[in-house]
C-alpha cells in the first residue's frame, strides 16, 4: 500500500451532482480512502446500492462498481436479493436519513433483526435535502424547515440506538468532521460480517443550515465539532440534556449468525432431510 | 416430491401449480408476504427451494417483496413473487422499476374481490387494468391469465420465458378459482419444456440498456461495473434526468420491445370464430362457463363462437377484430364492473355490438347458464 491515496482512481469521470460545502464530499472521500487502505486496488468485490435523495448519488454512478439505484426506502430490500444470491459479494448500502430510517424505516429494522450481511452508511443530514428542505424523522425538534416553518412539533429517531436494539452486529455514529473515525470504522465494518450500521451527521448548508440558522457549511461543522459527545458521556446525562448533543462513538459490538449463515444452513438442512 | 418425479398425472391445487411450474421454469429465487388467495405459491416454494438451492423469504411487506426480487434478478436468479389485490397494489412501484431497469421476474397476483380489503377468499377479476396500468408512466405491460390448474403450470412457465426474452416483469393474472381448485395436471415431460434464458452479454458488450431492442443482461458481481437505475438513464446506464431525446428514446424503445411483438406474445384459444352470430371474448375463471354454454348455445341453433384470451395484455386487437368481421354481437362476461369489456369494444371498431355480462361478489362464478340466457338474448334481438 506505498501508492497515495486518489479517490479518483475509483470514481467516473462525471461531475457530482452535490451543492458546494454538502458533507457528501466528506462521505464519498472517506469510504474511498478506508477501501485505499484495506488494499483494494478498485471496487470490482463490491455492490453498491441505494435508494432515492442525494446521498444515493454517492455511489450511483460515480463509483467505478457494479451500483443499483433503487427506489425511494427500497435499498435495503434489493440489497437483500443481492446479497443472499451473491453471498460472495460485498453489498454495501448508502442512503440519507430519509431514505433509510423515512419511508425505508421498516426495511432497515428487519435487516438488523435477521442480521443482514450487509454494511449500511446512512448519511445523515437532518433533512429531506434533494426536495428542497422538508421536515425528516431526524430533524432536530423546534427547527425550522419548509414544512415546519414554526419549528419542528416532532422529536427525531435515534437510528443508531434502533439499530442496536433491533440486532446490528456493529453500530457507530460520527459526524463529517470526524473524519477519522469515521473512516477507521467503515475499516471495521467492513470486515465484519453481519448488519453492519454507520450513521454520519452530514450538513447540508442548502436545504437545511440556511433556514435552521447556519450561515454555511463551516457554521455547521462547528456545531458539529461543538456538540458531540461521546456515547459514554451522553449516558450520563438527563434525556433533555443529551437530546440537544450529537451523540458519537460506537456501540458495543454483538456476535450472532448472519442471515446469509442462517438462510444457507437451513438450505442444507431442507436438502439433508431430502435426501 | 419424489413420487411426482416419476408421474406424469397429477392432482394439484392451482397454486401449487404455479409454484411447481416456477421450479420448473428454474426460479430459485422467492421472496413474498402472506395474502389469501396466494399464500400457497409462498408455503410451497418455502419447503421446495431450499431442497433445490434456491432460497425462498417472507419479507416484512410487498414492497420488500419485489424489491428483494428485483435483487435477485441482477444476481443472476430467476425471480418470483406472489400476491393479490392489495399485495399488488404495494407491489406497483417495484413493477414500475423493474420496468424501467428492464429486469426479468415473474409476478403472480391471484385476483380476489376488491376494491380494498374486499372480500379476502372469495374471487374476483377486478385487477385487470391495474395489471395493465398499475403503475405511473408509460409502461407496457405482459399479463398471462390462466383458466386452469394445467394452465397455472404451463403459464407460469411461459411468463418466466416472456420476463427473460424481454427482459421485462411479466404479471401472471390468476384468481382464486382457478388457485384455489384441484385439479388434474399432465405434466410434460421436463426435457419438452422450452425453458428461455437471458442473453448474457459478451466480451466488451457495455450497452446493458439499450442499441438493441432487447439489450443482454448483465449481473452484479461479474466485475463489468454495472449501473442499474430507476431514473431515465443513457444505454450505459448512467442517469441522465433532464435530456428529451434520451428519455424519449428509451421509453419509446421499453415500451415498443413489447408493444412491436403484440402478435407473438398474444395467447388465446378460439372456437368457430369463423361462423359466429354471436361472440364471446372471455378469461380466466370466467371463462370456464363459456364451453358450455356455447355449445349449448349451439345446439339451440346460435351460430356460437368464442375467443378465450391467454395474453391479456398487450391486447391482441387483431384476434379480435376478427371475430367482430363475423360476429353481429361479442358478449364480454367478466366478474368485475367492465374492465376488459371496454378493450374488446375499442378493438371491435363498432364492426360487432360488443355487450357486457357482470357479476361481481362472493365469488361467485358467472354460470353457463347464465351466459347462455344472455347469448339467447342477444340472438333474439338479432332476429
Amino acid at each position: 500500500m506505498t501508492e497515495a491515496f486518489s479517490a479518483q482512481k475509483y470514481l467516473r469521470n462525471i461531475k457530482p451532482p452535490f451543492c458546494a460545502g454538502c458533507g457528501a464530499y466528506t462521505v464519498s472521500n472517506t469510504f474511498l480512502r478506508a477501501i485505499h487502505e484495506l488494499g483494494y486496488e478498485n471496487l470490482s468485490k463490491f455492490v453498491f446500492c441505494s435508494g432515492i435523495g442525494c446521498s444515493a448519488w454517492i455511489p450511483s454512478p460515480h463509483f467505478i462498481a457494479d451500483s443499483v439505484h433503487t427506489l425511494h426506502g427500497r435499498s435495503i430490500p434489493v440489497a437483500t436479493g443481492i446479497k443472499l444470491v451473491r453471498p460472495d459479494v460485498n453489498v454495501v448500502v448508502f442512503g440519507g436519513d430519509g431514505d433509510i430510517v423515512g419511508i425505508g424505516l421498516s426495511h432497515f429494522i428487519h435487516a438488523a433483526r435477521r442480521n443482514l450481511d450487509i454494511l449500511t452508511i446512512m448519511v445523515n443530514n437532518m433533512v429531506y435535502g434533494m426536495t428542497g428542505g422538508q421536515v425528516a424523522p431526524t430533524t432536530p425538534f423546534k427547527t425550522k424547515t419548509t414544512t415546519t416553518p414554526y419549528g419542528s412539533f416532532e422529536y427525531p429517531l435515534d437510528a443508531a440506538k434502533l439499530a442496536v436494539t433491533a440486532g446490528a452486529c456493529y453500530v457507530a455514529r460520527w459526524t463529517t468532521i470526524h473524519v477519522n473515525e469515521f473512516k477507521e470504522s467503515i475499516k471495521k465494518a467492513l470486515e465484519m460480517k453481519g448488519f453492519r450500521f454507520i450513521e454520519v451527521i452530514s450538513q447540508c448548508p442548502t436545504a437545511f443550515g440556511r433556514r435552521a440558522g447556519f450561515k454555511d457549511a463551516g457554521e455547521m461543522l462547528k456545531w458539529f465539532k461543538e456538540n458531540a459527545v461521546p456515547i459514554e458521556q451522553a449516558e450520563k446525562m438527563s434525556d433533555q440534556e443529551a437530546s440537544l448533543k450529537l451523540v458519537i462513538g460506537e456501540y458495543p459490538q454483538k456476535t450472532r449468525p448472519t442471515f446469509v449463515e442462517t438462510v444457507y444452513n437451513t438450505m442444507k438442512e431442507a436438502q439433508e432431510a431430502e435426501d | 416430491m419424489k413420487e411426482n418425479s416419476t408421474a406424469n398425472v397429477l392432482f394439484w391445487q392451482g397454486n401449487e401449480a404455479c409454484a411447481e411450474a416456477a421450479i420448473a421454469a428454474g426460479c430459485r429465487f422467492f421472496a413474498g408476504y402472506p395474502i389469501t388467495p396466494s399464500s400457497e405459491i409462498a408455503e410451497h416454494l418455502a419447503k421446495r427451494l431450499p431442497q433445490l438451492g434456491g432460497i425462498s423469504l417472507q419479507m416484512e411487506d410487498e414492497l420488500a417483496s419485489i424489491g428483494a426480487i428485483v435483487g435477485a434478478s441482477w444476481a443472476g436468479a430467476k425471480s418470483m413473487t406472489a400476491t393479490s389485490g392489495p399485495g399488488f397494489s404495494l407491489m406497483q412501484e417495484g413493477i414500475g422499476y423493474a420496468f424501467m431497469t428492464e429486469t426479468p421476474c415473474v409476478i403472480a397476483d391471484v385476483q380476489r374481490a376488491g376494491p380494498s380489503t374486499g372480500q379476502a377468499t372469495k374471487c374476483g377479476q377486478g385487477d385487470v387494468m391495474q395489471s395493465r396500468w398499475g403503475t405511473h408512466g408509460d409502461y407496457s405491460a405482459i399479463v398471462l391469465s390462466p383458466n386452469s390448474v394445467q394452465e397455472l403450470f404451463t403459464l407460469t412457465i411461459r411468463a418466466f420465458n416472456l420476463a427473460e426474452k424481454y427482459r421485462t416483469p411479466v404479471i401472471l393474472l390468476a384468481d382464486e378459482i382457478t388457485a384455489h381448485m384441484r385439479e388434474q395436471v399432465i405434466l410434460p415431460p421436463p426435457e419438452t419444456l422450452k425453458i428461455i434464458n437471458r442473453r448474457k452479454p459478451k466480451a466488451g458488450d457495455k450497452a446493458f440498456f439499450g442499441l438493441e431492442e432487447v439489450p443482454p443482461m448483465p449481473s452484479v458481481g461479474e466485475d463489468l461495473n454495472v449501473v442499474v437505475t430507476g431514473s431515465t438513464h443513457d444505454e450505459y446506464g448512467i442517469r441522465v434526468t433532464a435530456d428529451p431525446v434520451i428519455h424519449r428514446r428509451l421509453v419509446e424503445r421499453l415500451n415498443n420491445k413489447i408493444r412491436n411483438h403484440t402478435d407473438e406474445i398474444a395467447d388465446y384459444e378460439s372456437y368457430n370464430v369463423e361462423d359466429c352470430q354471436v361472440g364471446i371474448v372471455s378469461y380466466g375463471c370466467t371463462s370456464r362457463s363459456t364451453y358450455e354454454a356455447a355449445e349449448s348455445a349451439q345446439k339451440k341453433g346460435v351460430k356460437t363462437g368464442f375467443i378465450r384470451l391467454r395474453t391479456l395484455w398487450p391486447f391482441p386487437d387483431k384476434v379480435i377484430r376478427k371475430m367482430a368481421e363475423t360476429a353481429e354481437t361479442i358478449i364480454v362476461p367478466e366478474m368485475n364492473l367492465k374492465q376488459l369489456f371496454y378493450e374488446v369494444e375499442r378493438a371491435a371498431q363498432g364492426k360487432s355490438r360488443v355487450t357486457p355480462l357482470n357479476k361481481i361478489g362472493g365469488g361467485e362464478l358467472l354460470t353457463p347458464e347464465e351466459l347462455l340466457a344472455k347469448i339467447l338474448e342477444v340472438k333474439k334481438r338479432h332476429d
